[in-house]
């Protein structure tokens, strides 16, 4: 009964959404203010029919009903309570019913704290994302219901992916949508302002926090997805330019672009067209990575079981939400003024080179992720492209983005001088020209990567700490100051782990019988045996080490290799001792022959690390200060002004 | 006016590319073995302990390889096409029974003797063939998969057509489906029957 409930609200939900994209845009364009007051409770009542739907799906898995067919796919009566939970967003139909979850959530936020928006604006923003949440819902309802039922049931679950069953995959993917379709209000925004023809400041002011908070999830959910790799797949990588990394890497990219040449738009009037086209480029973005990721167009290691009819139904949507977009576009943008002039030396100036850097990074991978399709599409056979592409087009275009990140706080809008730049910044200069060059020999030898990128970072926050001593001098800065320096600095973090454990990081494959011991950095491991146990749902092999300093116990060492009873892939469960300066990494390879009980295992000294991700979450403090910034909060002028117009319009 | 259409012309090249690349299948890798002689092994068989069977037996004749396990979820996908395939007797099948024991996650197979090893492995294989059915005209055992990492396996199941001369012409990764049985395998087997 509870899966027909779900399937029931998830119809009911489809017919809201289409009454939430249709009435509101047309009663905004024809000012008809019943339709214009329909947004607001139709955005409620969409979550709550959605919601419902996602709390049957869960009843589901949490009742062990393999009556349905995706729970006896995903889930299995032996599996743990949390993983049963995590498992409804384990497989695609799970996956996409959180996707429009998240998508009604944005929504209904967006009706809660727009109450100092014009409501045409508001019904406009609503009604796009009506449309969006309607296109996913027929999308669920067409081809993926995930209330399928299999009749008679199964006796037990084929249970969840062993790679799934993480408590990062609890907090991973949640984060990572609430990220991509947080863009889509961004999105809906730009094209309420388009349809509106009032492409002005006061929008790019609304746009900046949501914006924001889309891009403090985004960057969160990708950090998470690269710890779980790091310590759930066994090799000690971070990163590994997949598909579908990339495909969660490049609407960051965009946003970061957006949320820059917001600031321009609203405090200057210029680059209007382009922040639209960033916000619908970034949405468009998602999007995309939708259809890589559920399609099956590239191989990938989240490889997911791929239908056809899945494939086309999102590139249908996708050309017709980005397609219409652009055209709307290429319609309006002409008509728009363009802002304030500003000189060659100016914060402008900085910022659109940001942006130019932002998005040539953003199209180099996209052309790295994409230029397998091509070449298969144009019969000019198979290939991958791999970490070297990905690492020789990237890195040069970040040198220069991370020099100009200290530089453009500093510059004053419109027009400034080198000098203006110059002084305040040249002690920064000079400490990171010094420190930069004398780091690598504290670390065993001349690195000029390694001088190159502690430099930068070194660079980079030594600006942002002298500019906020100059700031405080006159008083308390606001939230947005605070945030934006916050955000900076935790980009240098993010390339002091980078840099460090790209450059010395150790990485030793032994053969260790019990009694050997094997040194790595200044700590010996001591192997003592491998030992049988098991788990809920699985057996493993338990390996018994010792990590040593000087000869005194540190701490055990306890990683493990797991068989799932359900499936005959072997997981590799590393130990790590994560610390500030250095993780210590061990995982077990395989038994090996010889009857001494020895192990090949595998050992790595990781300095720096964990920073890269210590990094991530001081960009996104950084954004939540930013997006909490009181101007935000208050009723705006021009927002008042907007309100006048509307009822303008409306009378 | 015309500048503001970029973005649009682009997206379209874009989704054309898209589409073409949704009817392709990223996991179809050309395998290095296809037009290679299939390597050479001896195994024992499954029906008849002591027995070994190698592919030269089956020099001047086009028959199927198939790689199989009883713990494999996708092959009792695959076994029920096999078994009304072999009972119209269109190509012999050699089954290649992989890492019965071992690639079991239930089972610990360090703590079993190679003797307790092989006769779980008869076991179990057995007993799976009388319940789903035998489309097999012999099945031989690769208890360490050592074979197996000569063919190049690296998903159970998988499916190796090999012509008269025993050279490998055709490899299906993951089960066969009846599309590729019709479309793919059947011709190419019935040109390689009429090539001397």
């Amino acid at each position: 009964m509870i899966p027909e409930i779900g399937s029931f609200a998830l119809v009911l939900a489809l017919l809201v959404a289409l009454v939430q994209g249709s009435l509101p845009l047309i009663g905004a364009q024809r000012g008809i203010p019943a339709w214009i007051a329909l947004a607001r409770p139709a955005s409620s009542m969409l979550f709550l029919l959605i919601a419902v739907a996602f709390g049957c799906l869960t009843a589901s898995f949490i009742n062990n009903d393999f009556s349905v067919v995706y729970v006896a796919q995903h889930s299995n009566s032996r599996l743990p309570l949390e993983y049963r939970i995590s498992g409804v967003w384990g497989g695609h139909e799970g996956s996409l019913l959180l996707w429009v979850l998240m998508l009604s959530l944005w929504s209904l936020a967006v009706a809660a704290f727009s109450r100092s928006l014009p409501d045409d604006m508001v019904a406009r923003v609503q009604g796009v994302l009506g449309l969006v949440a309607a296109g996913f819902l027929l999308f669920i309802l067409l081809t993926s219901s995930p209330f399928e039922r299999l009749l008679p049931g199964a006796e037990d679950g084929r249970d969840l992916n062993p790679l799934l069953q993480d408590p990062g995959l609890i907090f991973h993917p949640p984060m990572l949508y609430m990220g991509y379709v947080g863009f889509s209000v961004a999105f809906a925004f730009a094209i309420a302002a388009l349809l509106s023809g009032r492409l002005d400041a006061a929008w790019a002011r609304w746009s900046r926090p949501w914006t924001t908070a889309a891009w403090i999830f985004l960057t969160l959910g990708i950090g998470l997805g690269s710890i779980w790799a790091y310590y759930e797949l066994g090799w000690g990588g971070w990163w590994f330019w997949d598909p579908v990394e990339n495909a969660s890497f490049l609407p960051w990219l965009v946003g970061t672009a957006l949320i820059h040449s917001l600031a321009v738009t609203e405090k200057r009037g210029s680059f209007k067209n382009w922040t639209v086209l960033l916000a619908i480029g970034a949405f468009s973005l998602s999007l995309l990575g939708t259809f890589l990721v559920r399609s099956g167009v590239l191989s990938s290691v989240h490889a997911f079981a791929s239908d056809p009819k899945r494939g086309i139904f999102i590139l249908v949507f996708l050309a017709v939400v980005v397609g219409s977009s652009l055209t709307l576009f290429a319609w309006r943008a002409p008509k728009v003024s363009l802002g304030g002039a500003f000189a060659l030396m100016s914060r402008e100036t900085l910022l659109l080179i940001n942006n130019v850097l932002l998005l040539s990074a953003a199209g180099a991978v996209l052309l790295g992720t994409l230029y397998p399709l091509v070449i298969d599409a144009l019969n000019l056979g198979k290939l991958s492209v791999g970490p070297p592409y990905f690492n020789a087009v990237f890195t040069p275009l970040m040198v220069p983005l991370l020099f100009l990140m200290a530089v453009g706080p500093v510059a004053r809008w419109k027009h400034t001088s080198l000098a203006e730049i110059a002084r305040p910044l040249r002690w920064a200069f000079g400490i990171a020209v010094a420190a930069g060059v004398s780091i690598p020999f504290f670390y065993g030898g001349w690195s000029g990567s390694v001088a190159l990128g502690m430099g930068l970072a070194i660079w980079i926050v030594g600006a942002s700490v002298l500019q906020i001593l100059a700031r405080t001098r006159s008083g308390l800065p606001p939230r947005a100051f605070w945030g934006m320096h916050l955000a900076h600095m935790g980009v240098a973090v993010t390339v002091v782990g980078i840099v460090m454990v790209t450059q010395y990081e150790s990485e030793r494959d032994v053969r260790m019988a019990p009694g050997d011991t094997v040194k790595t950095g200044d700590y010996q491991i001591r192997f003592l045996g491998v030992e049988g146990i098991s788990g809920p749902n699985y057996n493993a092999a338990k390996g018994n080490l010792e990590l040593l300093k000087d000869g005194q116990l540190v701490m055990p060492l306890h990683p493990e290799k797991r068989k799932y009873l359900s499936s005959a892939m072997p997981m590799t469960e590393a130990f790590i001792d994560p610390g500030l300066t250095r993780d210590i990494y061990v995982s077990l390879g395989d038994p090996l022959e010889g009857g001494d009980g020895a192990w090949s295992v595998r050992v790595y000294y990781k300095p720096f690390v964990s920073w890269i991700w210590g990094g991530a979450v001081l960009m996104a403090l950084g954004g939540l200060l930013a997006a909490s910034d009181r101007r935000y909060r208050l009723k705006s002028t021009a927002a008042r002004a907007g309100k006048l117009a509307a009822q303008g319009a409306a009378s | 006016m015309k500048r503001f259409l970029i973005p649009l012309g682009l997206f379209l090249v874009l989704v054309v590319f898209l589409a073409i690349g949704l009817n392709r299948d990223p996991h179809e890798v050309p395998s290095p073995l296809v037009g290679k002689p299939a390597p050479a092994f001896s195994l024992e068989k499954l029906a008849e302990p002591g027995k070994t069977f190698s592919p030269a037996d089956m020099q001047g004749q086009v028959w199927l390889l198939n790689v199989w396990a009883s713990w494999c979820v996708s092959c009792r996908a695959e076994h029920p096409l096999l078994v009304a395939f072999s009972r119209q007797g269109g190509l012999p099948i050699v089954g290649l029974n992989y890492k019965e024991v071992r690639g079991d996650g239930g089972i610990d197979a360090k703590k079993l003797s190679p003797a307790d090893e092989a006769s779980l492995t008869r076991q179990r294989a057995g007993a799976w063939l009388s319940q789903h059915g035998d489309p097999y005209t012999l099945s031989v055992l690769d208890m360490d998969g050592r074979v197996g990492i000569d063919y190049g396996v690296y998903g159970v199941p998988e499916t190796y057509l090999i012509d008269k001369k025993g050279v490998i012409r055709f490899k299906q990764i993951g089960p066969i489906t009846p599309d590729a049985l019709e479309k793919k395998i059947l011709p190419l087997a019935r040109q390689l029957a009429a090539e001397s």
